[in-house]
């Protein structure tokens, strides 16, 4: 019980107080790239969180079974990077295998999750944070929906924005960028939220 | 010290060669191969992605033709030489594509149709229409805000007495702002036309007649006068069947109201600018 219990803590706080886009800043390209429309936000947060997932899963048992025991930590980085750039390339070939649409739509941006830092950083920090394999896929799941969610709230954001007259010197980039923050804040604010609902 | 750089080697090697290994059978067995005409056909597309075609953008069209299931003569915007080049492309015969442009059929000008209301709000169609249906006391007539022009691939549409008018020379037919237009008042008619509606008001004839000068009253002189039986007056609203017309404009001559033309925009010449 008490180990289901710290699962859905860490997925929570995954999700909503440690969102990797919105409180640590990683992933902020295709956040920013990707979230015009809906359906390409959503298709690209399901698939970070398809990829986040896959890269827990192999670089996880990668990490302790092969890194640590040779005492090869110090290959971290260049390992990981090399997995989830085949993992990347493995989704995108699965990708246009079954959905042609999807893989059109993402464009070059399937690619740069290969480097793109919320995947690495999860890896990498799954293993710092000292999770054991359960946990690891738990936590990489979350930061995926964290993703996701916020991937689909800012769609809805750019979508009302489209739609508003916006002053002339703020079109584009800048007020994209005005309303990423206001969503970073409200985010912020979900902090202790997690901890007073389960503690 | 040595054996410790060649573990590090092995790892990075192993895993290296692994991962690859694993790639290559993925795509070995679900890879695709791209389309060869496909992608043949998508470079002759224009690539504007308008869906005047009836597909999703110039991506799709060329699949679904790459697979036979579209005929090489629907790309509007690409008109006769695309189309040409498509068929040679497929191999087969292609019949000339047809030469649509859009038209507005509206003519309340701001001397002719009077306002309810001043519109103060955000400055596009689609937003004056959800206010109140706009400030216009024609509910049907266009709103003069330029969502049409917006969206216009090749500049055609210019806002002037605060109606849209279409550049028929410079008008590829691309059907863009007939799916903007939230009035509903553009429709594509074919190049050839020689008389054409300036109306589409479904109002009676007096509410209609007080809401614009130049309205159709619906009064049905024009399907008396019309040699053909091309004008029929629908839902109070002349509509002209172009597969009848003979372009004698007999009815532009006799409408008491003004809103059937014979010659209805200039073809100005294709290096005009508006500015």
């Amino acid at each position: 019980m008490e180990g289901f219990k710290s699962l859905v803590v860490i997925l929570l706080s995954s999700v909503l107080v440690n969102n990797y886009v919105l409180a640590r800043f990683l992933g902020i390209c295709p956040f920013l790239g990707v979230s015009k429309k809906l359906d390409q936000a959503a298709g690209m947060g399901i698939s970070v969180t398809a990829v986040m997932l896959l890269a827990t899963l192999v670089t996880w048992p990668i990490q302790h079974f092969i890194l640590d025991p040779f005492e090869l930590g110090y290959l971290q980085t260049i390992v990981f990077i090399l997995v989830i750039a085949s993992l990347v390339q493995m989704l995108e070939v699965i990708l246009k295998k079954f959905s042609p649409a999807l893989h059109r739509g993402l464009g070059v941006y399937l690619p740069l999750i290969t480097t793109n830092c919320a995947v690495l950083g999860v890896a990498i920090n799954n293993i710092t944070d000292g999770y054991n394999f359960v946990e690891s896929l738990v936590s990489s799941l979350g930061c995926g929906l964290g993703f996701l969610l916020a991937m689909v709230l800012f769609s809805g954001m750019r979508s009302r924005i489209d739609e508003t007259e916006v002053p002339k010197n703020f079109r584009g980039v800048a007020i994209t960028l005005i309303a990423a923050s206001f969503l970073s804040l409200a985010f912020m604010g979900l902090a202790e939220i997690v901890n007073n609902l389960i503690g | 010290m040595l054996i410790d750089v060649l573990y590090a080697f092995a790892v990075v090697v192993a895993v290296g060669l692994l991962f690859g290994i694993l790639l290559a059978l993925i795509t070995h067995f679900f890879g695709i191969e791209e389309d060869e005409t496909a992608k043949k056909i998508r470079e002759v597309l224009p690539g504007i992605n308008c869906g005047a075609c009836g597909f999703k953008g110039c991506n799709d069209y060329a699949e679904a033709m790459a697979q036979g299931k579209a005929k090489p003569n629907l790309c509007i915007p690409g008109a006769e030489a695309v189309a040409k080049q498509l068929g040679e492309i497929m191999g087969v015969e292609v019949e000339e594509p047809k030469d649509f442009v859009a038209f507005v059929h509206c003519n309340g000008t701001c001397e002719a149709a009077p306002a309810k209301a001043d519109y103060q709000g955000i400055a596009t169609c689609k937003a004056a229409n959800q206010t109140y249906g706009g400030p216009k006391l024609c509910a049907y007539g266009c709103l003069g805000c330029g969502d049409c022009a917006s969206v216009c691939v090749s500049d055609a549409i210019c806002i002037t007495d605060g109606i849209a008018h279409i550049n028929t020379a410079r008008c590829v037919g691309c059907g863009m702002c007939v799916k903007t237009c939230p009035k509903h008042i553009i429709s594509m008619i074919p190049q050839e036309a020689a008389t054409v509606v300036y109306c589409s008001s479904h109002d009676k004839g007096a509410d209609a007649r007080k809401a614009c000068k130049n309205a159709c009253i619906a009064c049905r002189k024009c399907e008396k006068l019309c040699p053909c039986d091309a004008i029929k007056v629908i839902d109070n609203c002349a509509v002209i069947d172009y597969e009848k017309c003979t372009g004698c404009g007999a009815c532009a001559e006799g409408c008491p109201t003004g809103c059937l033309k014979k010659v209805f925009f200039p073809d100005l010449p294709e290096d005009f600018s508006w500015n």
